[in-house]
């Protein structure tokens, strides 16, 4: 094992002499004090600074030093290099701060201006707001089932104890199917949402609550307030123990969730062949609460002054139709409802025509966005 | 319906003071759906008395004769000295009651009447006819009052009624009764708590037994039937301006004495009535189905073949009334008519509801058949006519009368049920004493059961034959309760699954869509003929084969779609229309195939019982496939001109990626190929295909749009469509399992590939990525050259191909290894050279 070298002398060897520290900090500093731009600053800093710049090649010798000389050549260069560091920094400011002051003003550009590229596109409100109540529903446990558009009769009509001879049956303006050979096909463009209630009932399994909302027909010409192609959202409940209260419960909610909290609901009594009792369904005016009525001067669009909107259909699911769907009558009691969706959304939204929502003008889908 | 509340207040004593509104709400509030209250003659107001006409001045030298009266006003014109009054009308006297408008007054219409010079006289009002007050459609002249009925300077107001409110009601097809004065009067006696008095208590005029001849063939079709009579009726007699009043109110024409008062007894009690001219009979009547052959010219001079089905009313002519729908011609009652035979019968509802339907004739008396006459309402409503009649018309009534009846088949039948039923339909404690008031309260008559207190024998009144099952009671029972006192309970569901993969989809496709400049359509799923020729779909492409509806719309239109396009191009067509030349739309919607070996008819399925397994399938064989489509259509600037850049047009590319948007949606892989398939452009057409279980399958196109779909439809130039499966894209899709993600360098690799210009760039990559291996990550192609450097024919392919390992650094041999098998299989493939 050798002795420490104590041979050299730091001063003799020559990156190490104090004189040449000196000259390696003067350049490195003039350098830095030189340098206009960070991009300068940044190949000064690769020189003077870097790896392999003379103050960093200088500092690798002083390993060979012997111990005792080591510290104060340490002391000296590392002095030098704090002082390249400090004054890099320094000079990386104060060209930041050049920068910042300069060169990012003159970048800087009109943010006003537009900036799309596609056009907009939207969804249709009336899938936006079926969809929305449907989730209204969903969010109380209900399920969503859907069912064929064009339909048998037989779900449509007989089953919902719309008899053959009835003038219910008459009272929907229905669009029949031909048959291959151009008769009678037993199918028709289902005239409301209802039949689903039979398909739901044959297909599930009881308890059943449920919704469904789809496209239904009727032949009406479309004018501002009709369309033959509409959306209903039917809800369906079948249970033990199911009374009226239950279901001015769900639609209390249903208004709540759509229209807005504490909106007072009516039933009037009415008829529709697939419930018993039946009724229709009034909705205290969201926008006017009632305040239009007898007030001449400050009129409500929404509800036309009579402080009430209708809502749609409901009732007590006849047990007859429980019956056709071979339902226990015995056991099981349900209710059912019809929500028309243009007419939920002409409220909502102000729709005022409804050849708005059939004509598909870009305009009109477009400013609904993706959600209502 | 139309209901009077002047007429309805004879038969109930309403509230001091109670409005037609507050009525309307009342009757709503059992369930009479009142659309509008009829404030008739709001619009008359000022001075209209009643005038004695002293002396008339004829005027002549004008077109007409013109009269010019002293008219005594009495006190009502504050002088208290007779009016001169200019009157065209001639159709009364010196002496005569008249109706007069004095100067202040104004009729409806807003003509305001005032003094003013006509004719060379000054006109100080006017002489009014019932049609200028509104009160019923007269054009013969003015109204001329009986004699001793009033004093000159009386109020015409009250006298004539010319306010009154009028309730129009929306009959719903269970409450028939509703259809006449007597039974909304019972139904505003019931919210009032009022007493009701009934129009038809009345005793019966004379003996039943010795009438007219008749007969009725099968009780079925007739359960009762009446025939009643007056002889020595003058003609000519006028109807009373009272009953020409109602009758206008009510909406029905006055036409001559008879038939008024069998229109207004039938407004009266509800009770459809039927008047003959006793002279244009031949022999007994019967009452029976028609025969096949047998034709009959009814009142509308329209000569109907009859069914088997109709029943008829005969004579030893032959058929002489449609039974409860509509008279027959040769028998109608005339100016002439001495002696009247009054028929009130009780048809089958079910026969009059298809013969009305069969003869596209709805009537007054059908409409109320319809909905269920009182069965035991006809010797009431009979005797009320030919008591109106002789009254009126003068005459005498028949000692005897007509009355076949099968009592048995007309009583209401009883029905048993829980004296808690109400309470468990509602949801709330009423109790059996507030049951059985209100079911007494709508004329039913209640017992106990044998079985003892917890059920009750309930038997409806006549007049409600829509009561027959236990909810329909329990329904009175709420409703005279009142709806409003339902309790609203929160609902109880189990807990949901929320929506299923299908629903969730079809959000995020509209959503994918939407967020790419698409703007959704729901057009109407119908089409014609020519919307397949515009696509130029030839005759054995199965999109020919539609469902056609019995009633369309439109006779252009009588096809249910098949495919998406025809309803989306033309709302496209609108929009450019419309000023917008930048068009995007999608659909998401149905169409409709006829199912194979589809039965001819759909089967009818019993109602009383569930249908079997079997019975439904049957009915499901029965309906078409009605597969839901996302489609898409775009023209104009895919990405309009800014002041960036240049607008980039719509290609093809666009449409084909609106359809991998839809399967990137359900997490499904499209394949693409070149197809030709209408109406898209031969060289510009994709057939889009996913791998169900492994099979591929198509599933929808995309493209440019051929050009003479577009010139059919009146399309932008370069219009492009998508059009694909979604059920079959669902089918294909499904959850994504979590890949491996890698921390290793990526190493990248450019290759440029020239092929023969007829090598789909699909297959390249495809060979690509067999060759490359596992290895590599991902492919992307960027750019394709065309041009002398590749040589004619050819094309050079640029990609660049992504490597990474899943567990360490890459070394440079194992990525020159992997980028030459990638170019060596995509060389045996198909034939391509590794550009220099």
């Amino acid at each position: 094992m050798s002795a420490p070298n104590n041979q050299y002398d730091p001063v003799e060897v020559t990156p190490l002499h104090p004189d040449e520290v000196a000259r390696m900090r003067h350049e490195a500093l003039a350098a830095i004090a030189a340098a206009s731009t960070l991009e300068e600053l940044k190949q000064v800093r690769l020189a003077h600074a870097g790896d392999r710049s003379p103050l960093a090649l200088a500092n690798r010798e002083i390993g060979a030093l012997p111990p005792s000389a080591r510290a104060d050549a340490g002391k000296r260069v590392g002095g030098a290099r704090r002082e390249v560091g400090e004054a890099l920094k320094q000079r990386q400011a104060e060209l930041e701060e050049e920068r910042d002051a300069r060169v990012l003003v003159e970048e800087a550009v009109d943010v006003t201006l537009p900036t799309g590229r596609l056009p907009q596109g939207g969804r249709h409100p009336v899938t936006t707001v079926a969809e929305r109540m449907a989730d209204i529903f969903v969010g109380m446990g209900f399920e969503v089932v859907e069912g064929p558009e064009v339909e048998a009769e037989w779900y449509n009509f007989d089953a919902l104890n719309f008899l053959p001879d009835h003038p219910a049956r008459t009272m929907q303006d229905t669009f029949f199917v031909e048959s291959p050979s151009g008769g009678e096909s037993g199918l028709v463009l289902r005239t409301h949402t209802s039949p689903v209630q039979v398909r739901a009932l044959l297909e599930r399994d009881l308890p059943v609550y449920v919704v469904a909302p789809g496209k239904t027909f009727r032949t009406d010409e479309l004018d501002a307030t009709h369309t033959p192609v509409f959306h209903q959202l039917e809800g369906l409940v079948v249970d033990e123990g199911i009374t009226m209260g239950h279901l001015k419960g769900a639609i209390d909610e249903f208004v709540h969730g759509m229209f807005g909290s504490g909106l007072a609901t009516r039933f009037r009594p009415s008829y529709f062949p697939f419930t018993e009792p039946s009724a229709e369904v009034d909705m205290e005016c969201f926008v006017c609460r009632g305040a239009s009525v007898g007030d001449p001067a400050n009129p409500c669009r929404t509800c036309s002054s009579e402080g009430w909107i209708e809502v749609g259909g409901c009732g007590v699911v006849n047990p007859r139709v429980l019956t056709a769907a071979g339902v226990d009558t015995d056991r099981y009691s349900g209710w059912a409802f019809g929500l028309g969706v243009e007419r939920t959304l002409m409220f909502a939204r102000g729709v005022e025509d409804m050849r708005d929502m059939v004509e598909g003008d870009v305009r009109f889908t477009s400013a609904f966005g993706m959600e209502i | 319906m139309r209901v009077p509340v002047s007429w309805l207040t004879e038969y109930t004593d309403l509230p001091e003071g109670t409005t037609g509104r507050e009525l309307a709400e009342k009757l709503i509030g059992l369930g009479l759906e009142v659309e509008t209250v009829d404030r008739v003659g709001a619009d008359i107001t000022g001075p209209i008395v009643v005038g004695r006409v002293l002396d008339v001045e004829e005027l002549t030298g004008f077109k007409k004769p013109i009269r010019y009266c002293r008219v005594d006003v009495g006190t009502a014109n504050g002088s208290g000295e007779p009016q001169n009054i200019v009157c065209g009308a001639r159709n009364f006297s010196e002496g005569d009651l008249v109706v007069a408008a004095l100067p202040g007054a104004e009729l409806p219409g807003g003509f305001a009447i005032s003094a003013r010079k006509t004719y060379g006289k000054v006109s100080e009002g006017m002489i009014c006819s019932a049609s200028e007050l509104n009160l019923w459609e007269d054009h013969t002249g003015i109204i001329v009052l009986p004699a001793g009925g009033a004093e000159p300077g009386d109020d015409a107001y009250g006298l004539l009624g010319l306010r009154e409110d009028v309730l129009d009601i929306a009959v719903t097809p269970d409450r028939g009764y509703a259809l006449s004065i007597r039974g909304v009067a019972r139904e505003a006696a019931t919210a009032y708590g009022t007493p009701f008095r009934d129009p038809a208590d009345v005793q019966a005029a004379g003996a039943p037994g010795k009438g007219y001849p008749a007969s009725v063939a099968d009780p079925a079709i007739c359960s009762r039937y009446v025939l009643h009579g007056v002889t020595g009726f003058d003609p000519e007699a006028p109807t009373p301006m009272w009953m020409k009043h109602r009758l206008a109110l009510a909406g029905v024409r006055s036409i001559s004495l008879a038939v008024d008062v069998t229109n207004y007894v039938m407004l009266e009690v509800g009770q459809p009535l039927h008047a003959w001219d006793r002279a244009t009979l031949s022999g007994p009547i019967e009452v029976r189905l028609a025969r096949s052959g047998e034709k009959l010219e009814t009142l509308d001079h329209v000569t109907r073949a009859l069914d088997p089905d109709d029943i008829l009313i005969t004579d030893e002519s032959g058929p002489i009334n449609l039974a409860g729908v509509m008279g027959g011609a040769t028998t109608e009652i005339g100016l002439s008519s001495t002696d009247v035979l009054v028929e009130a019968a009780h048809f089958a509802e079910t026969h009059i509801a298809r013969a009305s339907r069969r003869h596209q004739l709805s009537s007054e008396s059908s409409r109320r058949f319809e909905r269920g006459v009182d069965s035991a309402l006809q010797p009431a409503a009979a005797t009320r006519a030919v008591r109106l009649l002789a009254e009126l018309g003068g005459g005498t009534i028949d000692e005897g009368y007509t009355h076949i009846a099968d009592e048995a088949a007309v009583e209401p039948r009883p029905i048993v049920i829980a004296a808690d039923r109400p309470d468990r339909v509602a949801g709330v404690a009423y109790g059996r004493g507030r049951v059985v008031a209100a079911l007494e309260r709508v004329g039913c008559t209640v017992e106990q059961e044998a079985g003892g207190e917890a059920e009750l024998r309930v038997t409806p009144p006549t007049w409600r034959p829509d009561l027959t099952d236990p909810n329909d009671l329990a329904e009175e029972v709420i409703r005279i309760e009142g709806y409003d006192g339902i309790p609203s309970i929160p609902p109880r569901a189990p807990a949901g699954r929320g929506l299923t993969p299908s629903q969730r989809l079809r959000r995020s496709v509209g959503r994918r869509l939407a967020a790419t400049g698409f703007a959704e359509v729901l057009s109407y799923p119908f089409m014609g003929e020519r919307d397949l020729d515009g696509l130029q779909i030839d005759a054995e492409d199965h999109r020919r084969s539609a469902l056609r509806l019995s009633n369309p719309l439109s006779e252009d239109e009588p096809l249910l779609r098949t495919t998406l396009l025809p309803g989306m191009l033309k709302t496209l067509v609108r929009n450019v229309g419309r000023g917008f030349h930048d068009v995007a739309l999608y659909e998401i919607g149905l169409v409709y195939s006829p199912r194979p070996g589809a039965p001819e008819r759909a089967p009818m399925l019993a109602v009383d019982r569930g249908p079997a397994p079997d019975e439904q399938e049957s009915l499901a064989r029965a309906l078409p496939e009605q597969p839901r489509r996302v489609g898409a259509v775009l023209a104009g600037d895919r990405e309009p001109a800014t002041w960036q850049r240049s607008g980039s047009p719509t290609t093809w590319a666009d449409a084909v990626e609106a359809a991998r948007e839809t399967a990137r949606s359900a997490n499904a892989e499209l394949i693409v190929r070149a197809a030709r398939y209408a109406p898209w452009h031969p060289g510009r057409c994709a057939a889009l295909y996913v791998r169900v279980e492994g099979e591929e399958r198509l599933v929808g196109h995309a493209g440019e749009l051929h050009p003479r779909a577009v010139a059919a439809y009146g399309l932008p130039e370069r219009t492009c469509a998508m059009e694909v499966d979604l059920d079959t894209v669902e089918a294909a899709g499904g959850p994504a399992s979590a890949p491996a993600v890698s921390g290793y360098p990526v190493a990248l690799q450019d290759v440029a590939l020239v092929v023969g210009d007829g090598v789909p760039a699909a297959e390249i990559e495809e060979a690509l990525r067999t060759g490359a291996g596992e290895l590599l990550e991902d492919v992307r192609l960027f750019d394709v050259y065309t041009g002398e450097q590749v040589g004619e024919g050819r094309r050079s392919l640029a990609y660049t191909l992504r490597f990474r390992a899943p567990d360490r650094t890459l070394a440079a041999e194992e990525i020159a290894q992997a980028r030459e098998a990638a170019v060596a299989a995509a060389a045996e493939r198909t034939g391509a050279v590794l550009r220099g």
